[in-house]
């Protein structure tokens, strides 16, 4: 992997999504929680898109998740994942409801609909580092 | 409700030649350009006169310079749609709708795309600081996302691989008669099992073929559509309805979306899919025929691939489907030369892939913005 050119296109950290940078950073996978309703909402978004409220805390989420579909990518579409073609794209469904796109680490041979998924970070510089999944332990 | 004599018909279609279009890579091509050539065929086709339009909708290209290249200068409907394959649908809902209100009475639709040319690629590195969350993984594309639904659709329903080559096969057989399609030779279902992956579980003979080219619909009241020379072609019923949210892939394969489109086209039209001629279905990828009929009830969920097989959706089968070759046979048009084939098959002018007695015609988009429309002879 072309980690610089990964870091390049990866969203560009802003006021409005540093809680969720620095919990990469720090373990966590944060989410924004409305303050009014309690729904997770990911990526981050200026309201709340049940009751439209735009207070939210920054909540660490369980991690936990289930695959709900993937892919393997055998086209080169991106330059940063042209050596790693062809690489695989999982559809997961985190535990607190939002959908993510995101990637398996050390996936098992034979992967299924529904697995049990947990998240780990993958450090890509001092600065930035990257949510991906493995199947739960 | 229109009245009787502000029913909104189709009465020309255009298209550029698709075939020789995609022999060639031109990066001087102009879109606006292939979209004039387009509508000069539609008003030729119509018999009508430049002079007698007084609305303009496009997309892919804008509206202001297409007004400019056209000589359309004071047009009173005006505007352009996104150049992404669900508008083509909502432009004919719209303007069917501005024509029964009497907005205008004559509204031309043109899209111009020179996309192949320029390099346009339907997925990579996105601008928007959102779709980075998915291009950070290598995630991009329509394709990649309809492979995604298409691989917890399988599962959900125990669909075997090989399901989509009908699909791929007979757009192609359709293809191979259809003058101005791209692809003019057959494929058989071993090429299909053949052919590369791009986006596992999707083939490259799943995939739309990227082109330039251009297509223009005209739609005016049907009291003027009855004093032109052609079979008049109604817009008996039209619907949308959106399934929106962070990604392109639907959780339920658009079903909900498509069930209440199909619910109230087939209400106003007194249709159902038993009642169509031919079906003209959004076919960016082939999963998406899979996930039109049976959002459409031409088939059950989860058992869509065993009705497409046996010839049903053949132009001599029960229920024909894609009849010019669709996008992986015809050109990647975003839908629009899916509405003129529609057009063509009522009148009786489809040549060698003309279905026998077509009266009607339904055109489906299952997409996240899901259309659809009714359409009959007179």
């Amino acid at each position: 992997m072309d980690v610089d050119a990964l870091v390049k296109i990866m969203p560009p950290v802003t006021d409005a999504n540093r809680p969720f940078w620095e919990g990469t950073l720090a373990g966590e996978l944060r989410l924004q929680v409305c303050d009014c309703c309690g729904l997770a909402r990911y990526p981050e978004a200026p309201v709340c898109p049940r009751c439209l409220a735009e207070q939210a805390t920054w909540t660490a989420a369980s991690g936990r998740a289930r695959l709900w579909s993937w892919i393997v990518m055998h086209q080169k579409y991106i330059a940063a994942f042209a050596d790693e073609i062809p690489y695989l794209v999982a559809f997961v469904q985190l535990d607190e409801g939002p959908f993510m796109y995101s990637a398996i680490v050390d996936p098992p041979a034979e992967l299924r609909c529904d697995m049990p998924l947990e998240v780990v970070f993958e450090t890509l510089s001092a600065e930035r580092a990257i949510p991906k999944f493995r199947v739960a332990q | 409700m229109a009245t009787n004599e502000r029913r909104a018909a189709i009465v020309g279609v255009g298209q550029t030649d698709f075939g020789a279009l995609y022999a060639s890579k031109d990066a001087t091509r102009n879109a606006h350009g292939l979209a004039a050539e387009a509508l000069r065929a539609a008003l030729a086709d119509a018999g009508l006169d430049k002079s007698e339009l007084d609305g303009l909708v496009t997309s892919w290209v804008d509206y202001g310079r297409m007004a400019t290249v056209l000589g359309i200068p004071s047009p009173r409907v005006v505007y352009d749609l996104q150049g992404a394959g669900r508008m083509s649908g909502m432009a004919v809902l719209q303007a069917a709708a501005l024509v029964e209100a009497g907005a205008a009475d004559t509204i031309a639709l043109v899209y111009g795309n020179n996309g192949r040319s320029v390099k346009m690629r339907y997925g990579g590195t996105a601008a928007s600081p959102i779709a980075a969350y998915d291009t950070m993984y290598g995630m991009t594309s329509a394709g990649a996302e309809l492979a995604m639904m298409y691989r917890r659709y399988q599962h959900e329903f125990g669909i075997p691989d090989g399901a989509l080559a009908p699909i791929a096969v007979t757009n192609r057989r359709n293809a191979a008669r259809n003058p101005v399609a791209v692809m003019r030779s057959e494929i058989t279902e071993a090429d299909y099992l053949g052919s590369r992956y791009i986006a596992e579980p999707l083939r490259l003979l799943d995939y739309c073929i990227i082109n330039d080219g251009g297509v223009a619909l005209i739609i005016t009241t049907h009291e003027r559509a009855r004093q032109l020379r052609k079979r008049p072609v109604t817009i008996a019923a039209s619907a949308t309805r959106g399934d929106l949210w962070n990604f392109y892939a639907s959780r339920d394969y658009f079903y909900a979306a498509c069930d209440d489109v199909a619910q109230r086209v087939y209400a106003k039209s007194g249709l159902g899919p038993a009642d169509m001629d031919c079906v003209q279905i959004y076919d960016n990828f082939t999963p998406t025929v899979l996930f039109s009929i049976e959002g459409f009830g031409y088939a059950k969920q989860g058992e869509g691939w065993e009705w497409i097989k046996d010839g049903r959706i053949s132009t001599e089968g029960e229920r024909p489907v894609n009849t010019a070759g669709g996008h992986t046979g015809e050109s990647y048009m975003q839908g629009w030369a899916h509405h003129v084939e529609a057009v063509r098959q009522i009148r009786g002018e489809g040549g060698e892939r003309q279905v026998a007695n077509c009266d009607t015609a339904h055109y489906i988009c299952a997409s996240p913005i899901v259309s659809s429309h009714v359409l009959v002879g007179e």
